[in-house]
């Protein structure tokens, strides 16, 4: 894979969290690249560091070492004024608990970073009526947050997350807080966005959530410590699945 | 399989390829694989253990489409008694425990990496298995199945996580003894 393909790339990034004898390092030099259009999924036991490493893949938080390229551009050395610009305009971040504002509607809260990225409000509009219609939504528009399922505020929350068109979409346990037809309406929109090409990194506990990535690394204490590719590989095909003798 | 093909001729005596139309169906893409072969061969042993009847639909040639089965009475209650039993498919687990002992015993290989490339595995049906399940129609009978075959995985994948923890503890034991 050439490097310069690749959307985000971290070179041996250390994150250290606390003050000498307590001193964690949460990040362990951490090298990775995630090339165009590849659904990577972080796994590991809760502690492990992987949501610090999607923060810092971010720009949400700094690196205490190492160096994070987000499309070509050296991001961990910005200021916090252009660090923000450049979340804006390239990533777009799901949580675990959703994160919307609860003031406004589901139509609002997915117009909300166009505008904050300069957009007119028409063209905020018209984007995201279509990214509600994506997520299954058009109907729930004027809807509070307060009136949605949590599935349903999940998928507002996603559609938010693709307002800017970003280059990259970093999810956190985000069918953390859902229950298992939430969790499907979430990976068939996750498939979605991988079927067209959109690059997203996610981090989960939930082996389901990382079934539907391309490739899947596991963090233990910091570092990677198992790197599968899961597409393309030859298996056994669908009937291998299920015993059907003779 | 032998027990689905009698069940499904409880409905009505029915035709070969009409048997594996509904299997097909029932099983969605996990039924792909079947071919209607694998049906007349069953229907053949059904019928030489004297479960099934074949009757030919017309006097033209010989040919397997011409050809209706109907459950004979032992058939019938052999579909009953299947209906009634509550066997369970056991997951071979001990297998791999074995192999895993077995493997640091010898000091063959490390349990740890048998463990994390059996979870490659793992995961790749999971991939495979959810792609299926998330491009079929809601409450589709194939989806049901494939949540069930996704459940399993899944489970698995638990036990293999347990497993890892365990071998991981020993080894730590053994560097610190």
């Amino acid at each position: 894979m050439n490097v310069s393909s690749a959307v985000v790339r971290a070179y041996g990034l250390v994150k250290t969290h606390g003050q000498g004898q307590s001193r964690v390092r949460a990040v362990d030099e951490v090298d990775l690249e995630v090339p165009q259009g590849q659904t990577l999924a972080v796994m590991g036991p809760s502690g492990c560091g992987k949501s610090t490493l999607l923060h810092l893949l971010g720009g949400l938080e700094r690196p205490t070492d190492g160096e994070v390229w987000v499309a070509g551009r050296r991001i961990d050395t910005l200021s916090e004024r252009a660090l923000a610009r450049m979340r804006r305009r390239s990533v777009g971040f799901i949580f675990q608990a959703f994160h919307l504002v609860e003031e406004l509607s589901a139509a609002d809260n997915v117009e909300l970073p166009a505008l904050l990225a300069g957009r007119s409000r028409r063209q905020a509009r018209r984007r995201a009526s279509l990214l509600l219609e994506r997520v299954g939504l058009a109907d729930r528009a004027r809807h509070l947050p307060s009136q949605l399922s949590g599935g349903q505020r999940q998928r507002v929350a996603v559609a938010r997350a693709l307002a800017n068109d970003p280059l990259v979409v970093l999810a956190d346990e985000p069918t953390g807080n859902l229950d298992t037809a939430a969790t499907l309406d979430v990976l068939r929109i996750f498939e979605d966005l991988r079927s067209a090409g959109q690059t997203l990194v996610i981090v989960t506990h939930d082996e389901r959530v990382a079934a539907t990535a391309d490739r899947l690394v596991s963090m233990r204490d910091g570092m990677f410590v198992d790197d599968t590719r899961l597409a393309g590989s030859p298996t056994r095909g669908l009937g291998g699945l299920i015993g059907l003798g003779g | 399989m032998q027990d689905a093909v009698l069940a499904m001729l409880a409905k009505e005596p029915s035709h070969g390829y009409r048997l594996h139309a509904r299997l097909r169906h029932s099983l969605g893409p996990l039924g792909e694989a079947m071919n209607r072969g694998q049906i007349y061969v069953t229907l053949a042993r059904l019928e030489r253990a004297g479960l099934v009847v074949c009757e030919r639909a017309d006097r033209l040639p010989e040919r397997p489409e011409r050809k209706v089965y109907a459950l004979t009475p032992a058939g019938q209650e052999r579909v009953t008694a299947w209906l009634a039993e509550v066997g369970w498919p056991k997951p071979d687990l001990a297998e791999f425990h074995l192999k895993l002992a077995a493997a640091a015993a010898a000091r063959l290989a490390d349990p740890v990496e048998l463990v994390a490339a059996q979870r490659r595995e793992l995961l790749r049906r999971l991939r495979e298995a959810q792609q299926a399940a998330l491009a079929e129609p809601a409450r589709s009978g194939a989806g049901l199945l494939l949540e069930g075959v996704v459940l399993r995985l899944q489970a698995d994948l638990r036990w293999l996580d347990a497993c890892e923890r365990a071998w991981s503890k020993v080894d730590d034991e053994d560097e610190g003894g």
